[in-house]
């Protein structure tokens, strides 16, 4: 399929799904009528060329689906008959507040957060169960039945196509920036596999969070999300080498950083930090933009980081901040002051056995100049990580050190 | 996060079982199968032959060198296995209690790795 065509098509799927479940209601039923008619599309639009008003060439086989489930599901049901003798309208529906809908619907609070995202992608995003199931890496099946559970959970739950009510929305919003970011993350971990669709979830999501901030401007979280994407997948030609293995945030040729996306990303949180309430994105998309302008790993302003987690830990405290704080005041203070944090986390049951702890301290060891330990700690870190690009990373330091 | 789980068996205590037992454990695993199926779960099972005819190979000088039996000489033997994808490690070990075959032998719950990393 070529871009432009899928493009297109990840464009008008939410408006479509949003205008047939609000004339037939029945969210699960119409998404996978979209499904289909985003799949006859995606076939027929590339041979047969774009129809004219794409959209409604979509409503009219996403119905048409419609009727069909239904009228195979049960003969007894004699209302589609009238309900389908018209063709759907294109009025004019307002989609600024449908995407939105749909987003609090697919991240519903009674789905856990992988099926938030599965579905979000698929129903929202537009993209195919295929697709989906090949970003994440699981068969198709297990994609499928993925989604449709998570379809019936929420019809279970009596969720409906409508903006949640105004007491809730703040929270809800929240969850939904999370799923974004969630997305996002799934694509930028990657470093191996099959990368071409890993990009396809970052770009997904970072569409999918500007669509977002083009509905609520004035939210400084939604565009301190927009700003942590851009600003982290700047980075993404320089962090991994052509064998899949890690660069790590020092070592990385800032030359092949994407200057464009850090322009827009530093902006967008410069912004929102000077007109918005402060947040947790708002933070962590400061801390990137901070490491995006510096010239070179050694002008990095490390006290402004420090600063920044400090508020980050007061705001939203969890131990991956106190580690990444810890690193910060390392580099203003020295290893041993780094180090005296780390020992805050000992106690801690969420990361005691957690690698990045382990990475951490080896990583300051060495800087204080305890060569044994630093080696002890990268090894210890090396047999706790499930990642193997990390692995290799943390057996080469090792390696370095004996 | 995926995770695979494999069971271990010894022929004694299989033997041992009578038919109806045998039968709870191949009914317990359709269940199993049944929910993690449509719970999005499982990815791939399978129930493996038995030690007798397993192989294993060695190269040894650029020459393979096949033996026969297992790799570890136990009376336990790895039995078949599930691969799901779960949320939480917590769910994983609460998916191998339910493998009948942990009411006889041991299930191992090992996480996979992936080919991924965060920023370093």
């Amino acid at each position: 399929m070529s871009g432009e065509v899928e493009g297109l098509l990840r464009e008008l799927a939410p408006q479509v799904l949003a205008a047939l479940t609000r004339r037939h209601g029945q969210f699960d039923a119409c998404e996978d009528a979209v499904q289909e008619a985003l799949l006859a599309a995606s076939q027929q639009w590339p041979v047969e060329g774009v129809p004219d008003n794409p959209r409604a060439w979509l409503l009219t086989v996403g119905s048409r689906r419609l009727a069909d489930a239904w009228r195979s599901e049960s003969a007894r049901r004699r209302r589609e008959e009238s309900v389908f003798a018209a063709e759907v309208d294109d009025a004019e529906v307002p989609a600024r507040d449908d995407t939105l809908t749909l987003l609090f619907l697919c991240c519903h609070p009674a789905l856990t957060p992988a099926s938030q995202v599965a579905l979000t992608v698929r129903a929202v995003g537009g993209l195919t169960t295929a697709q989906v199931a090949r970003a994440f890496l699981v068969p198709e099946a297990t994609m499928a039945q993925r989604i449709s559970r998570a379809k019936q959970k929420i019809k279970k739950a009596g969720a409906q196509f409508s903006m949640p009510p105004e007491g809730e929305r703040d929270e809800r919003l929240r969850a939904v920036l999370h799923v974004l970011y969630l997305i996002f993350n799934e694509g930028y971990t990657a470093t191996a596999g099959d990368q071409l669709l890993q990009g396809e979830l970052t770009g997904e999501a970072i569409r999918l969070t500007r669509a977002v901030r083009a509905l609520l401007p004035e939210d400084g979280e939604v565009a301190g999300l927009l700003a942590l994407m851009l600003l982290t997948e700047s980075r993404r030609a320089a962090r991994s080498r052509p064998d899949g293995s890690l660069v790590p945030l020092a070592e990385q040729d800032r030359s092949s950083w994407d200057t464009v996306a850090i322009a827009e990303g530093v902006k967008l949180v410069s912004d929102a930090l000077s007109t918005s309430r402060l947040g947790p994105f708002q933070l962590q998309a400061a801390i990137a933009a901070v490491h995006a302008e510096a010239q070179s790993s050694e002008q990095t302003d490390w006290a402004e980081i420090a600063g920044l987690y400090a508020l980050l830990a007061q705001m939203a405290p969890n131990p991956m901040v106190t580690l990444n704080h810890a690193v910060a005041v390392a580099m203003v203070r020295g290893p041993q002051a780094g180090l005296a944090m780390l020992a805050e986390l000992d106690g801690d049951e969420r990361v005691s056995e957690h690698h990045r702890v382990a990475a951490v301290r080896a990583h300051l060891l060495e800087m204080a100049g305890d060569a044994a330990g630093a080696r002890e700690s990268y090894l210890a870190a090396a047999r706790l990580t499930l990642s193997m690009p990390e692995q290799r990373y943390l057996l080469a330091k090792a390696d370095r050190l004996s | 996060m995926k995770y695979l789980l494999m069971i271990y068996l010894n022929d004694e205590t299989w033997a041992g079982l009578s038919a109806a037992e045998r039968d709870a454990v191949m009914a317990g695993h359709e269940e199993l199968q049944r929910i993690t199926r449509e719970s999005g779960e499982l990815l791939d099972t399978n129930a493996l032959g038995g030690p007798s005819t397993t192989s294993v190979v060695r190269v040894l000088d650029g020459e393979p060198v096949v033996t026969d039996g297992p790799f570890l000489e136990a009376k336990e033997y790895l039995a078949g296995y599930y691969l799901m994808d779960c949320e939480s490690r917590e769910r994983a070990l609460e998916l191998a209690a339910m493998i009948p075959d942990s009411r006889h032998g041991a299930t191992e719950v090992w996480p996979v790795m992936v080919s991924s990393g965060v920023d370093l």
